[in-house]
């Protein structure tokens, strides 16, 4: 099973059980927020750094590394 | 028997290990970890999406987990997982976490009390910042293995790999498994330091002839893979706009100043950094346990006793946090030290005693081959971003660390940002020349205002500021 999430407006399909960051890694990105205007994407990848942060659903500050995709999970970047 | 309930947090090869001492001198056990399945750092993996190959000691991982799914059944031990502890109270031996989905709201507050605390909370990669660290396509070591490992992905099609220690070789490894080209390992120590380190004492080979063996097939892959090894090389610029375009590599001095006149490009777009690794000792300070002294921005470490006790009363320390020692270290010292916790005789745990000193040189020579010299400073530029999180760049450090007062440092907000200084805390301290207590942190987990809030009403002293 292949969850798809939204992600900037745009469907991500995610291999069954990838965390967010995972897939947007499959799909091609490399950065998914910005930080003093310049783009930043995973960095320590076990939840430390809090570079790869997202929007899931409405919740602020949540950590793509480890935050497994789930199918209909609404996901936008953060800016800061 | 045992009528004694011991707390482990982590569930690395340390926690794991702890989790089973404990268990076979007859104790209660609770076992709390923020993963989504047991095995930490070392041991991370996902069902589907793991390459079997990516594994070492993976017999004994299924034989611990096996038996804690066991004692789960039992009902003499409980496993949290997805439980991110924010608190402890080392007097009352008693746990706060919150459990749930990573970082969703509305997760289930916990609170747990034993007799014991068995710390097993592990190590994060260190890298070192340099400029063009943050762009997007530089990740740590630790990340290149995670990804692999975790979700079978490689951020790149080409990665340098850079920094120091034998954790660099695995990760090339599952790099190139998981489907990526290595441009090539640069190790920033350089022979002499590499072969004192390593032959000046060989027969503490004996006690660590498993890695030997590891080391041996990691150097047939990169042979296989014709993945070139460069000692005493470091990458000193990450090259691109939005993101990684290429490195600038050199030959390092001993002390890893880029000599002059070596510095060449090397083409890649991703650069995995692991200069070593920093002991997550947060858990530790808040309950009050000693740590070792160390000069600024280098690692401090958890001070325990022949048993794996620290100083605090009734609190047992195990794995990365008591010195970078690998997993072998960790699962010795975790066993030890869980049986510790279950109140068994000191005269009956020879054996584990001596399995753990066994593995004890090993965490000397390590430091000894690959510790960090302080040559990386002059890698940096007065624009390089030192504090990632509040985009503080050198020069900003450099002017605020000449000033008498620490109030001023610290007015940069370096290592005061989301990730709590964990990222760039020790970077930020050898470049002021002195420790400015980043590791202190009033929360050992990022909560929500509303999740801490809710836990105000919580008995212990909560911290009054956050």
């Amino acid at each position: 099973m292949s969850p798809a999430f939204e992600f900037d407006g745009r469907e991500v399909e995610a291999r069954d059980g990838q965390t967010i960051a995972g897939a947007l890694i499959a799909s091609g990105r490399a950065s998914w927020r910005t930080a003093a205007g310049a783009e930043r994407g995973v960095f320590c990848g076990i939840g430390i750094c809090q570079d790869c942060i997202v929007t899931v659903n409405g919740a602020a500050g949540v950590r793509a590394c480890l935050r497994t995709a789930c199918e209909g999970d609404v996901v936008t970047p953060e800016e800061r | 028997m045992s009528d004694r309930h011991v707390i482990v947090l982590g569930a690395g090869p340390a926690g794991l290990a702890a989790a089973s001492g404990a268990l076979a001198e007859g104790a209660r056990v609770t076992l709390l970890d923020d993963g989504d399945r047991l095995g930490g750092q070392y041991w991370r993996h996902h069902e589907r999406l793991t390459d079997p190959r990516l594994q070492h000691g993976w017999a004994a991982f299924l034989a611990l987990r096996d038996a804690l799914a066991a004692a789960c059944e039992s009902g003499r031990a409980t496993v949290l997982q997805r439980a991110a502890v924010w608190r402890i109270d080392g007097e009352a031996r008693r746990v706060h976490a919150l459990v749930g989905t990573a970082d969703a709201p509305g997760r289930r507050r916990v609170e747990i009390a034993g007799d014991a605390i068995v710390l097993a909370t592990g190590a994060h990669d260190r890298a070192l910042p340099l400029p063009g660290w943050t762009l997007p396509g530089v990740i740590t070591a630790g990340a290149a293995q995670a990804l692999a490992k975790r979700d079978g992905v490689v951020v790149g099609r080409r990665t340098l790999v850079a920094g120091a220690g034998p954790f660099l070789l695995p990760v090339a490894q599952s790099l190139a498994i998981a489907g990526g080209e290595v441009a090539a390992v640069l190790e920033a120590s350089r022979m002499p330091a590499l072969a004192a380190g390593w032959l000046a004492r060989p027969w503490e080979l004996l006690g660590a002839a498993g890695k030997a063996g590891e080391l041996a097939e990691y150097a047939a892959s990169l042979a296989r893979h014709r993945t070139p090894y460069r000692t005493g090389h470091g990458v000193v610029r990450i090259l691109g706009d939005r993101r990684v375009e290429g490195a600038v590599i050199a030959r390092l001095d001993a002390q890893w100043r880029p000599m002059a006149g070596t510095e060449r490009e090397v083409a890649c777009d991703a650069v995995a950094l692991g200069h070593g690794f920093m002991p997550r000792i947060d858990a530790a300070l808040q309950v009050g346990c000693a740590v070792t002294d160390a000069a600024p921005g280098a690692p401090r470490f958890v001070v325990v006793d022949a048993m794996q006790r620290t100083s605090v009363d009734g609190v047992l320390a195990a794995g990365e946090i008591t010195g970078i020692g690998g997993a072998d270290a960790a699962l010795a010292e975790g066993d030890l030290a869980g049986r510790t916790a279950a109140g068994a005789a000191e005269a009956s745990l020879r054996r584990a005693v001596r399995r753990r000193d066994a593995t004890d040189a090993f965490a000397r020579r390590l430091e000894d081959a690959h510790g960090m010299r302080d040559g990386w400073r002059t890698w940096l530029e007065d624009d390089t971003l030192v504090c990632r999180c509040e985009s503080v760049d050198a020069g900003t450090i450099a002017r605020a660390a000449g000033s008498a007062s620490r109030a001023m440092r610290l007015a940069t907000r370096a290592g005061l940002g989301a990730c709590q200084g964990r990222t760039c805390g020790a970077a930020v301290e050898a470049l002021c020349g002195e420790r400015l207590g980043l590791d202190r942190r009033p929360l050992l987990a990022p909560m929500r205002l509303s999740e801490l809030a809710d836990a105000r009403d919580a008995p212990g002293d909560l911290p009054s500021h956050v």
